[in-house]
């Protein structure tokens, strides 16, 4: 095979993928989207084996085997509710894979079909497409540190922004830093490995610092950030190696993780910048010692089955409490009771609700609830003055009516409208502040019932009661 | 005018492009599938592995098809992982109960 027939595949590979992402437009054709995916896949490494077929094929294909065994069991017995997880994991996995193959290509350009030594453009690019992947696994380790709850035992994986003096000071001296030395590695005529090495370690820490004071609540944008990153490392380096794969694969991924990352920010009313700049939340749980001379009206689990039996109505909000008590089953089990007593039950869920886009639709898709009765913040807040009882599991942030209020911290973010409802009913741990460090005015409210507890247990015992 | 086209510029040629239609696509899909569309991009993402096969084998094999071998295998637990995660996250929207 000759290289433009290589290219040729290529070609036919990148539709596929496209198809794929079109696939998701809407869950009935999403199945065959990622099949397309896979087929891409599939045409993409065959072709590529074919054509290094003079070489050490049988290496590759052993790599492959173990690396493929390893991917599929991870797939096969993660959790739903450790898919965030899995998500960074997967991201730093790219991230390394290009600064390894960036490393491959400064000491033999000729295998990818460039001359030795690389040409300046190809330099550039791949100086950008090294220090991208560099700062996309490092950052993904910590994301994935943080997202797994190794804060405890590693005070770098801590949920809570870890801040110091004059920290952003520090990050923007290492970048200047780091370009000066990939100006160095591009200006060089020889391969330059000592400002190639300086400037991959640089990149590295950059990853880490970039991280770590950003707090749990801004995963969401995190994590589509570094997904963002791993397809712009990838199609940086595939300028470099004037791969066409690589560059329509690297852009598709890089504009999907971009184009996340602003839906999370336009739904949390913060500027990108903000998010990244982090620790917002530094001050967690000391706002609500204000609070003391508020009177909070709580109830047991047998009371709220008694409220949502006579109800006509009812719209369950999942929030990141759902997921962590992974009470998802026993709540499409409340719901389906529910049901059966000619209830209405609709669900609820905001934009930036768990820790990942879309983190509450898979939860409640495990626990087979369907689709069609889970509805996004746009298409429900209409109906919450109409409805009876809303139920809030383990949500805080996103459904705080401070959000009207001018002057306060989170004025302007979009809210679901859960103190329009007639009653509410708020389930969570404590009377902790959440995530933006601010009191709640929806838990003082009259028409508001609180009941403290895990979401699981107390959902449970709702069902039990309701029996 | 004259001369052949550099590469650099038909690969910016393929990259605003690209960067374009995923522009449109991505902005068609549905919230609810925002987690699975996180997972395929990675899945997608690790076709990064070609640039690894390549860097697998050179002629003469030196420290970097070392480096190659080991990004193969790096790229293919996203490659399996990540178009197995998407594909039982999605079996798992269906609309109506059994």
């Amino acid at each position: 095979m000759t290289a433009n027939q290589l290219t040729l595949w290529y070609l036919v590979a990148s539709i596929c993928f496209i198809l794929a992402l079109k696939g998701l437009s809407s869950p009935t054709t999403a199945r065959r989207g990622n099949l397309f995916g896979m087929a891409g896949m599939a045409i993409a490494v065959l072709t590529t084996i074919a054509v290094i077929a003079r070489g050490r094929v049988d290496l590759i294909l052993i790599a492959m085997l173990i690396g493929g065994t390893l991917g599929a069991i991870v797939a096969r017995r993660v959790q739903m509710t450790q898919m965030p997880e899995l998500v960074a994991a997967m991201h730093s996995l790219v991230g390394m894979a290009a600064v390894l193959i960036a490393i491959a290509a400064v000491n033999n350009p000729t295998v990818f079909g460039v001359p030795d030594p690389l040409p300046k453009g190809n330099k550039l690019e791949l100086f950008i497409g090294t220090f991208v992947g560099a700062i996309t696994f490092s950052g993904s380790v910590i994301a994935f540190g943080k997202l797994a709850g190794l804060g405890k035992k590693f005070r770098l994986f801590s949920s809570a922004p870890v801040a110091f003096p004059a920290q952003h000071w520090l990050n923007l001296i290492l970048a200047l830093v780091m370009i000066g030395f990939g100006a160095t590695f591009f200006l060089a005529d020889d391969k330059a490995w000592g400002a190639f090495g300086v400037m991959t370690a640089i990149a590295f820490v950059l990853g880490v610092l970039i991280i770590i004071p950003i707090g749990g609540a801004d995963m969401p944008v995190v994590i589509s950030m570094l997904n963002s990153y791993s397809g712009w490392a990838a199609a940086g380096i595939g300028f470099s190696l004037n791969n066409a794969m690589l560059v329509i694969a690297g852009s598709l991924v890089g504009s999907s993780g971009a184009i996340l990352s602003y839906i999370m920010c336009r739904a949390m009313n913060r500027s990108f910048i903000s998010v990244i700049l982090g620790g917002f939340g530094a001050a967690e749980g000391t706002a609500a010692a204000g609070a003391a001379d508020k009177t909070v009206r709580s109830g047991s689990p047998e009371d709220v089955a008694f409220l949502l039996a006579n109800s006509e109505s009812v719209i369950i909000v999942p929030g990141y409490g759902l997921a962590v008590a992974r009470a998802q089953h026993a709540v499409k089990e409340l719901g389906n009771m529910l049901k059966e007593k000619g209830v209405s039950v609709k669900y609820a869920i905001h934009p930036v609700a768990g820790r990942m886009p879309g983190h509450m639709n898979v939860l409640l898709a495990e626990a087979e609830v369907p689709y069609d009765q889970v509805f996004e913040m746009e298409d429900i807040n209409s109906e919450f003055p109409n409805t009876d009882v809303a139920l809030v599991l383990g949500a805080n942030d996103v459904v705080n009516p401070l959000a009207y209020e001018k002057g306060s911290p989170i004025h302007g973010m979009p809210i679901l409208d859960v103190h329009k409802a007639r009653t509410v009913i708020v389930n969570k741990r404590s009377m902790a502040a959440g995530y933006a460090g601010l009191d709640n005015p929806l838990f003082y409210m009259e028409k508001t019932m609180m009941v403290f507890g895990d979401a699981k247990k107390v959902v449970e015992d709702i069902i039990k009661a309701l029996d | 005018m004259g001369g052949p086209v550099d590469p650099t510029v038909i690969n910016l040629v393929v990259f605003v492009l690209a960067v374009f239609v995923g522009y449109h696509v991505i902005w068609n899909v549905t919230p609810a599938l925002h987690t699975p569309l996180m997972s395929l991009t990675n899945a997608i993402s690790s076709v990064i592995i070609v640039g690894a096969i390549l860097a697998a084998t050179p002629t003469q094999a030196d420290f970097g098809s070392v480096l190659g071998v080991i990004a193969v295998a790096l790229a293919s637990v996203n490659v399996a992982g990540g178009f197995l995660v998407t594909h039982r996250m999605l079996q798992m929207f269906r609309k109506k109960q059994k």
